[in-house]
């Protein structure tokens, strides 16, 4: 336990016993460090998780699969992927395009474009989601117009899918800026110059050299999008069955006081946030062991 | 494939990388661009290949203008400084990669275009590494994967950047004699970046010598060494020493003192001459010097000397059985020399004819 502990959430720190480093304290001192940093995550990450689990199933196996299965949760479960599978495409395409233009060329603005993309860090999920109040809602310029033509916006689909755009922007691009930079442009003139279209260039020497980044891009692209309480909330209407995500699902379960099928649908999220970390990290062990493509 | 640089001119930010450039290659010719870093080497070779586009001028291929052709289309074989080899992908997918880069009308078969690169691997003796990504190759093996991979697409021109300057010497020098002889085998018209004037000098059919954005002189590698345009190619192919002198009366005079020079000449100049081209010792007369150091160089021994109160300093070579203990005052004349005329404030004027001469 303490050793998958280690290596999930230090993976850069030497396995116990191998190391001789550099640095001046004590072994007393350093365990003392280790063990405190341990009791911190078993007591704000760990224990919480187990708990998540063990309401779950604290009603048997059967009735957390009836919790998934039935017909609510699934709608939740199947409008939250139809979300990510419309939002983090779309990350990848803006992600791509922003470090393509940042990385690639030199125009007036950059460091502002950069800069920009990280916004929705800095920003409330809330807020964002009360952007698109203000932008769609009843009071707002365009609102009536897009009723009046039987679009619907606000509490419904669209507006979940563009409350989550919102919010994950800044991960495929976050990742992908700094990887391009650093590889700078030889190689994709050495295709030009080899009579390569720019397409066929971008398809077989730009993104081969950036796939393990980007993957890792989506990966935290994909977990946000399906966790996004805050923005998504805002725009839902949380109409059961229709416009509730799978977090927002969870919040409803939880306050008509029935625990255990909350916490079997929270338990799928929490799955997905251990999948992802394990993925997280087989990825940065690849991200940071050499060139990327080394290994077939 | 003839190449013609008629008037081009690149600025970058408005700072002028490239002035007015004129400059011929001849079809099958080996030319080497050299001069010191910042000179607008990379600038032109880029403006050749079209990865950059000319402020002014153009640029020509035979008789087409190159200047309307994109990238692609100009088919320019470019051998980057750093290799830019594709790491994702295989040696021999890396020289395949033009031809299959094709429009598909065009593109051979697979087979075809594999046959092409395990012949172009053979061709540049690396047989047997075509499965090798480029992080398991040396840097020579990598070079030769960048030429082989420009030579796939059978270029009107071949373009080298600085091929060996991130290799030792030993290699560099068997890559240049490699690169010679590959050059006369193939004749592909060939301009190449160097930092190393020896390399420049021993390699090409000729050398172009650049400086601020200019070109300063562009002839035979015996030509640009034996009578430089201009001061500054003196200085910088060779070995020389410099000294500010006048000329009056057709007699050379340094810090107003004769040196027995005799020059067909008037006014401020400055004399160049090479180390071996002085004739040392008693009664060598004329120009006469302290000894501050001395190391040996192959076959001489060449010696350090200052001359009067401001310490300019010189070279001249001595046999080697010839010692000279650091303190002694050693006479010297130059046997050839050449003259360039001082422009304003001391400096070398652009153009103007050097004058040489010669004595016995
Ligand atoms: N992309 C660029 N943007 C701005 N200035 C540039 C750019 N490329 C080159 N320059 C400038 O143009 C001038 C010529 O550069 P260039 O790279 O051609 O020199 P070089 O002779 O190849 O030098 P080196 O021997 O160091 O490679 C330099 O002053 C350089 O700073
Ligand atoms: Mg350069």
């Amino acid at each position: 336990m303490v050793d998958i502990a280690r290596t999930l959430f230090f993976p850069g720190l030497p396995a116990a016993g191998a190391s001789r480093d550099c640095t001046s304290e004590t072994p007393g001192v350093r365990a003392g460090l280790i063990a405190a940093s341990l009791l911190f995550l078993a007591l704000f990450l760990l224990a919480p998780l187990a708990a998540v689990f063990a309401q779950a199933l604290s009603a048997g196996f059967g009735a957390w699969a009836a919790a998934l299965v039935e017909p609510d949760a699934l709608s939740a479960i199947r409008l939250t992927l139809l979300v990510a599978v419309i939002a983090v495409p779309l990350n990848c395409v803006f992600g791509l395009a922003a470090a393509w233009a940042a990385a690639k060329h030199e125009f007036r603005g950059k460091a502002f474009l950069i800069s920009l993309i990280d916004l929705p860090f800095s920003v409330s999920p809330v807020i964002a989601g009360l952007i698109y109040v203000l932008l769609f809602g009843a009071g707002s310029a365009i609102g009536p117009w897009l009723s009046a033509h039987g679009v619907q916006v606000l509490f419904a689909v669209p507006g979940i899918v563009l409350a989550t755009v919102f919010v994950t922007v800044p991960f495929v691009a976050r990742e992908l800026i700094p990887l391009m930079q650093a590889q700078g442009t030889t190689e994709e003139e050495a295709a030009l110059s080899l009579g390569a279209s720019g397409w066929r260039t971008f398809l077989r020497v730009t993104l081969p050299n950036v796939k393990w980044g980007l993957l890792y891009g989506v990966l935290l692209c994909n977990a946000r999008a399906m966790g996004e309480f805050g923005a998504v909330s805002v725009v839902s209407g949380h109409i059961r069955g229709m416009t509730n995500t799978m977090p927002l699902h969870v919040e409803i379960l939880y306050n008509e006081y029935n625990f255990q099928a909350a916490f079997a649908v929270a338990s799928l999220l929490a799955l997905l946030a251990l999948v992802t970390l394990v993925l997280k990290t087989a990825l940065e062990a690849r991200l940071g062991g050499g060139a990327p493509g080394r290994v077939r | 494939m003839e190449v013609r640089i008629e008037a081009v001119a690149k600025d970058f930010d408005r700072h002028p990388a490239l002035h007015e450039i004129d400059l011929a290659i001849a079809s099958g010719e080996l030319a080497a661009l050299v001069g010191p870093s910042g000179s607008g080497k990379t600038t032109l070779l880029r403006l050749i290949a079209g990865l950059e586009t000319p402020g002014r001028g153009r640029i020509l291929f035979g008789e087409e203008d190159a200047s309307r052709l994109s990238v692609q289309a100009r088919r320019v074989g470019f051998v980057f400084q750093h290799y830019a080899l594709f790491r994702h992908m295989t040696v021999l997918e890396n020289v395949g990669f033009g031809l299959s880069a094709r429009p598909r009308a065009l593109r051979p078969a697979r087979a075809e275009i594999d046959r092409r690169a395990r012949e172009l691997l053979e061709l540049v003796q690396l047989g047997g590494l075509e499965k090798r990504y480029p992080p398991q190759l040396s840097g020579g093996q990598r070079q030769r994967v960048a030429l082989a991979r420009a030579l796939a697409i059978e270029p009107r021109v071949l373009l080298l950047d600085e091929p060996f300057g991130a290799l030792d010497a030993q290699v560099r020098r068997d890559l240049r004699r490699w690169l010679r002889e590959l050059h006369d085998r193939t004749g592909h018209t060939t301009v190449f970046v160097t930092h190393d004037q020896e390399e420049a000098l021993e390699l090409a059919d000729r050398v172009v010598v650049m400086s601020q954005g200019r070109i300063e002189q562009a002839a035979t590698p015996d030509e640009v060494y034996d009578r430089p345009a201009t001061a500054f190619v003196h200085g910088f192919i060779g070995e020389s020493s410099r000294l500010p002198v006048r000329v009056e009366g057709g007699e050379v005079f340094l810090d107003d003192r004769p040196t027995g020079l005799r020059a067909d000449w008037e006014g401020p100049a400055e004399l160049f001459f090479r180390p071996h081209q002085a004739l040392v010792g008693d009664g060598a007369g004329g120009l006469a010097g302290m000894v501050t150091g001395g190391r040996r160089i192959a076959g001489v021994r060449r010696v350090e000397l200052e001359l009067g109160a401001a310490h300019r300093r010189v070279e001249v070579d001595l046999p080697l059985a010839q010692s000279c203990a650091p303190g002694t005052l050693l006479a010297f004349r130059p046997t050839a020399f050449r003259l360039y005329p001082l422009a304003g404030e001391g400096r070398p004027a652009d153009r103007a004819p050097a004058r040489q001469l010669a004595h016995g």
